[in-house]
């Protein structure tokens, strides 16, 4: 039944499509989690849902290029919006992330239900970018994807050790004249980016899962930035793959819990397994240090016992 | 011959408050220069308002003449150690070669020309058998060692260094001081926010006294006397004369 399902030319397009994304999800990811924006990512995730509805609303179609504009359009705003706030006023920037996320998200909830309830919106199958379904993607949706993923990598791999001192140490890379806001800036909007062509396989809820996990399970195999990138990426894209192509298997099953479930096996497995950093390892090295102390011990305390 | 360093009226606020008031000063070249003062008297925002890290209201800059922006290439610049998250995943050679990025420009990768220079810079550090260390697993003493070999790796005539002596081992702060006469050798100039008021006779040509404004500029036998250092520290110092 399996291989009939990777002979099936369409979901083998999807499939394609999911391992680009998860790609592309594990190289920024990295970027978003060594500069400390994984709840700034959360935040945007949510805040594109009313640009999708709104969009839908306008639009009345489906088609998944006006609603990803109008996902951007929102989720831009948001970014924005957490920005001057966080400048002007006396919030910190977690308690900033929480309100804007609650409000753009409760906003797009009360647009999603207006919609479902008109006769049009019945059809809308809008809810599934609240937990994502691959299955539903068309021919031309995975085209989208998969281009916006190849210019999302070529863009990580262009400014690679400009991303890498930046998010080091942002005050040298000023020094050095590097323009740093507008480099975070870029850093940002392809965390955007990320998150809404995500939105479609993993859904709003949990594509921030897919951004992280594979970056933080990537970090205890390697030191290395630019190998801990070719690790996330490739836990990104099994995580992509193996979501589709379970969910795909199961009717009703969305597919953005499967996704993040992989991911986080992936990083369990890392947690436990990975040489020098996993703590399987780790408590091997303890007892062997602890072992080597006893005989030294052992050795004196007979020394004595002689005399 | 222009001064590497000229300062005119540089006013720094921070959320309302005025951290630096119309700091003016010009310093020659081929000196080690301290910058002392109590806490909280903004010798590191005085740094970093220079070198453009932080905004300023108002004031000039100049390097051998030439505003700021023209000149980084004859700058160097070591932060303090805690501005960075040692956990970030890149070892020690890394870390110097970041020091090339400036001459390297936009998008291009560093190669071995680069990685050779940071060699040489880690050699000059006494760090040259760390270079594929982790950069988490190093001491205090040593990370300082590593941002002064990435500083080095500059290639600057002017050098700005912001407490480099902070927390570091008796053997660093040799290691770092004699360094830093090499730089002096050179023709080069250094200006080092300094927190240790023992050895400042010791290390430094030239001192400045900082307390949100320009207490005095000078020689180090000139203004480095129990007068200017009470108007400096506002009367919370004891000053004992040595004889």
């Amino acid at each position: 039944m399996w291989s009939q399902l990777i002979l099936d030319p369409n979901l083998r397009w999807i499939l394609i499509g999911s391992m680009f994304l998860g790609l592309s999800s594990g190289i920024i990811g990295c970027f978003a989690y060594l500069r400390k924006q994984s709840l700034l990512g959360d935040a945007v995730a949510h805040s594109t849902l009313p640009g999708v509805a709104l969009a839908f609303m306008f639009t009345g179609s489906r088609a998944i290029f006006g609603l990803l504009i109008g996902a951007l359009c929102t989720s831009l705003l948001a970014t924005f919006l957490i920005s001057y706030i966080t400048r002007q006023t006396r919030l910190k920037q977690d308690a900033t992330l929480g309100v804007v996320l609650s409000i753009f998200f409760s906003i797009g909830m009360l647009l999603l239900t207006i919609i479902q309830q008109s006769s049009v919106g019945n059809q809308s199958g809008l809810d599934r970018f609240l937990f994502g379904q691959s299955a539903s993607m068309i021919h031309s949706d995975v085209n989208t994807i998969m281009m916006i993923s190849f210019i999302l990598i070529i863009t990580c791999t262009l400014f690679f050790k400009e991303f890498k001192l930046l998010c080091f140490d942002p005050e040298f890379a000023k020094e050095l004249g590097f323009p740093v806001v507008l480099l975070d800036q870029l850093i940002m909007f392809l965390i955007v980016v990320a998150v809404v062509i995500g939105i479609q396989i993993v859904g709003v809820v949990l594509i921030v899962a897919l951004l992280i996990t594979p970056a933080v399970a990537a970090r205890y195999w390697t030191d290395k930035l630019h190998i801990m990138l070719v690790i996330s990426a490739i836990f990104g894209m099994i995580s992509g793959a193996t979501g589709t192509l379970i969910s795909s298997n199961i009717s009703n099953l969305p597919t953005g819990p499967v996704v993040v479930l992989i991911a986080v096996c992936l990083f369990v497995f890392s947690l436990l397994f990975a040489p020098k950093q996993g703590l399987i390892f780790k408590a091997l090295s303890r007892r062997k240090v602890k072992e080597k102390n006893n005989n030294g011990l052992d050795h004196v305390a007979r020394v004595e016992v002689k005399r | 011959m222009k001064n590497p360093l000229k300062v005119k009226n540089l006013s720094v606020a921070y959320e309302k408050q005025e951290v630096l008031k119309n700091v003016t000063f010009e310093i020659p070249e081929g000196k080690l220069i301290g910058i002392i003062g109590p806490n909280g008297a903004g010798k590191s925002t005085l740094i970093k308002s220079i070198l453009g890290i932080v905004p300023s209201l108002t004031g000039e800059v100049e390097i051998y003449g030439k505003p700021y922006k023209e000149q980084r290439k004859l700058i160097g610049y070591v932060p303090q150690r805690e501005s960075v998250d040692w956990d970030f995943p890149t070892d020690v050679l890394d870390v110097v070669t970041m020091g090339r990025y400036g001459h390297l420009g936009w998008f291009k990768f560093p190669r071995h020309q680069e990685k050779k220079i940071a060699l040489d810079c880690l050699k000059q550090v006494g760090m040259e058998n760390f270079s594929d260390r982790q950069i988490s697993q190093l001491s205090g003493g040593q990370q300082q060692r590593v941002f002064l070999a990435r500083a080095l790796a500059q290639d600057a005539q002017l050098y700005f260094m912001d407490e480099p002596f902070a927390g570091v081992d008796a053997m660093t702060e040799k290691t770092i001081i004699s360094l830093l006469k090499h730089l002096k050798d050179q023709g080069k100039t250094v200006l080092v926010v300094h927190h240790d008021l023992n050895t400042v006779k010791e290390y430094f040509d030239w001192i400045i006294l900082l307390n949100e404004e320009i207490i005095m500029i000078g020689e180090t036998e000139k203004v480095f006397t129990k007068e200017y250092l009470q108007k400096t520290y506002g009367g919370k110092l004891m000053v004992f004369d040595s004889n």
